[in-house]
């Protein structure tokens, strides 16, 4: 997901001048220094200072640039809530804050690193877009797609490879869900890593005769209630997959639309309001229940009434 | 205390323990931050067994000095110290980093003898502040050690907390900036200048002495002469090699967060003992 990033401001840099790049002591790790060796001019490390990042960025926007920050999920938002909310997000400037690392993928870095909070966060916030891309491929579109669209961007990157979800991704958009597969039981809401393990979950479940529609919640807000509720309608039941708390995320998210708009059961995967721990990125994710089995036990739950 | 008094072997030995479980240590995890963890050695060897008094049987002693490591990602050498110490067996040092241990990537209160969990950068000074004001407040002659790491001080908190450490005249409180030149994305003077670092606290009004952060004598003496020091703060800015005792890692940026092998690891503490 590293390059998706690099990839894409590199070609944003190209075609588009008013595009600059802040980063704070981690532009080498998150492969952004590469953006600052092609356009020198237009890259600016700050150090390990994330809310004079976000105020420069605030500045940039004012004059007319477009930013594109980015440095580790667990500092921006965590490191400068205020500049965000009163410097960008108040005044609804054009900056794409692009984290990295969110979620447990940090894994032996420990809790100090590992964000389960910022979507929750963010999303609370007024003009506030939110996106979690799924894989690579579409990262890099989405991360295009969000610099031509105005007003301010949060986007949550993950760290390991993840496995590519999406074949194509030409017809990704900010704010409409992309259904990843036709189903009639169940319906799994997913962002970010998640969308791997729900495909894994679906085909798993196949096998036993439930039918799970698969939805890519990749913008969290705004929330696509169109698809969602549509999904929801025609299955009855719905499964939200997340790296994050299950408080205030998509899971958040998609049970206040649906409660309002169609009233289905719902059961949320993700952490359980506790903080994570050091330990390999996949011993992490079955730890803390983020995995296939995790979403094929709540399907049963919810599809057959069973307790499994 | 005079300086013939002070047990140099016995510290020197202490760092040689100490820079080897670091080594084993992050080569064992397979990721860690070597580089300011061995720039570190001799400062928490000085603190840790010349001149604090805390007691490994009773890491709750309300009286104890108190070390906060601000830059928290030197875990490593904080519980290698910790080991070395008595805290904790040394049997667990090579837990480090795994799913379920006390030692996590950074440091954890549940670990005994740790005072704060840094990790996120900038912190660390303003709870030694809370700390100190509270010694002050229990009518305590302990003392707090806070360590910063030369890229942390681009933090605004650590200028605020810099700020506020004079006005309440906090002489039981010693800052110590681990200045090796190196940051996570290079040299300091390239990521952002920081120099003069002394001109900058002396400015906030601090006590400010500049030390070979590898010569114990200077260390303790400066942590002697801020100890005296009535109605202000002291920082100590330590001069360091980020990755020292290993040559190949010794002013490496690619060092700051990157373990060495296991096979090197054990060639290299072949030497080093
Ligand atoms: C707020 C915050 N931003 C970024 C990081 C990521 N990070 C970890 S260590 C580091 C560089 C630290 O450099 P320095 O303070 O000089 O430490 P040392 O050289 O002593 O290792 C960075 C940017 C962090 N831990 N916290
Ligand atoms: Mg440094």
């Amino acid at each position: 997901m590293r390059d998706a990033l690099a990839e894409a401001i590199l070609e944003l840099g190209t075609k588009d001048r008013r595009i600059v790049v802040l980063g704070a002591d981690t532009s080498v790790s998150i492969k952004t220094s590469l953006f600052g060796e092609r356009f020198p001019e237009r890259f600016f490390n700050v150090g390990i200072a994330e809310s004079n990042m976000i105020g420069i960025a605030s500045g940039l926007a004012l004059a007319g640039k477009i930013p594109v920050v980015s440095t580790y999920s667990a500092f921006v938002p965590g490191k400068c809530l205020d500049q965000i909310r009163n410097a960008v997000a108040y005044p609804n400037l054009n900056v794409k804050i692009v984290s990295s690392h969110g979620g447990l993928t940090v894994g032996p870095d420990g809790a100090s690193h590992q964000t389960i909070e910022d979507v929750a966060v963010m999303r609370a916030i007024p003009h506030m877009h939110v996106v979690i891309p799924a894989d690579a491929p579409s990262a890099r579109e989405l991360i295009l797609k969000a610099a031509s669209t105005p007003g301010p961007f949060y986007m949550r990157l993950s760290r390991p490879n993840v496995a590519t979800v999406h074949e194509s991704t030409a017809d990704l958009e900010i704010g409409k869900a992309a259904l990843l597969r036709d189903g009639s039981d169940v319906t799994i809401v997913a962002c970010g890593i998640m969308l791997s393990e729900a495909m894994i979950a679906a085909e798993n479940l196949s096998q036993e005769g439930i039918s799970a529609e698969i939805i890519d919640c990749h913008t969290v807000k705004p929330l696509d209630n169109a698809t969602l509720g549509k999904s929801a309608a025609k299955t009855g039941a719905v499964i939200t997959a997340e790296e994050h708390n299950i408080i205030g995320g998509l899971g958040g998210a998609v049970a206040e639309a649906l409660s309002e708009s169609r009233p289905v059961r719902i059961e949320r995967v993700g952490v359980r309001d506790t903080f994570g721990e050091s330990g390999e990125h996949s011993e992490l994710l079955v730890k803390y229940g983020l995995t296939s089995r995790e979403i094929a036990k709540a399907a049963r739950r919810l599809v057959r009434g069973q307790s499994a | 205390m005079e300086q013939s008094q002070i047990p140099i072997g016995m510290l020197i030995q202490k760092a040689v323990k100490i820079r080897t479980h670091i080594l084993e240590m992050v080569a064992e995890a397979k990721s860690g931050h070597p580089g300011g963890s061995l720039s570190a050695v001799e400062i928490l060897v000085s603190l840790y067994f010349h001149k604090m008094r805390v007691d490994p049987k009773r890491p709750d002693w309300p009286d104890r000095d108190r070390f906060v490591l601000s830059k928290g990602h030197a875990a490593p050498v904080l519980f290698a110290t910790l080991a070395e110490k008595g805290f904790i067996p040394t049997s667990e040092l090579k837990t480090l980093r795994k799913l379920n241990s006390n030692l996590q990537g950074h440091p954890d209160l549940r670990v005994p003898g740790v005072e704060f969990p840094g990790g996120s950068l900038g912190i660390g000074l303003s709870a030694a502040i809370g700390m100190a004001l509270a010694g002050k407040l229990d009518r305590r002659d302990s003392r707090v050690y806070a360590l910063l790491g030369d890229g942390e001080l681009d933090e605004g908190e650590t200028w605020e907390a810099a700020m506020a450490a004079p006005k309440f005249k906090l002489d039981n409180l010693t800052a110590i900036v681990d200045r090796n030149g190196i940051q996570q994305d290079g040299l300091t003077e390239q990521i952002m200048p920081k120099e003069p670092v002394g001109y900058k606290w002396r400015a906030f009004n601090w006590h400010v002495l500049e030390v070979d952060g590898f010569d114990f004598r200077q260390i303790i003496d400066a942590l002697d002469k801020a100890e005296n020091m009535r109605n202000r703060p002291t920082v100590i800015i330590a001069h360091t090699v980020k990755g020292k005792g290993v040559s190949f890692m010794e002013w490496d940026p690619a060092y700051h967060g990157k373990a060495p092998d296991k096979d090197t690891v054990r060639k290299l503490v072949e030497t080093m003992r």
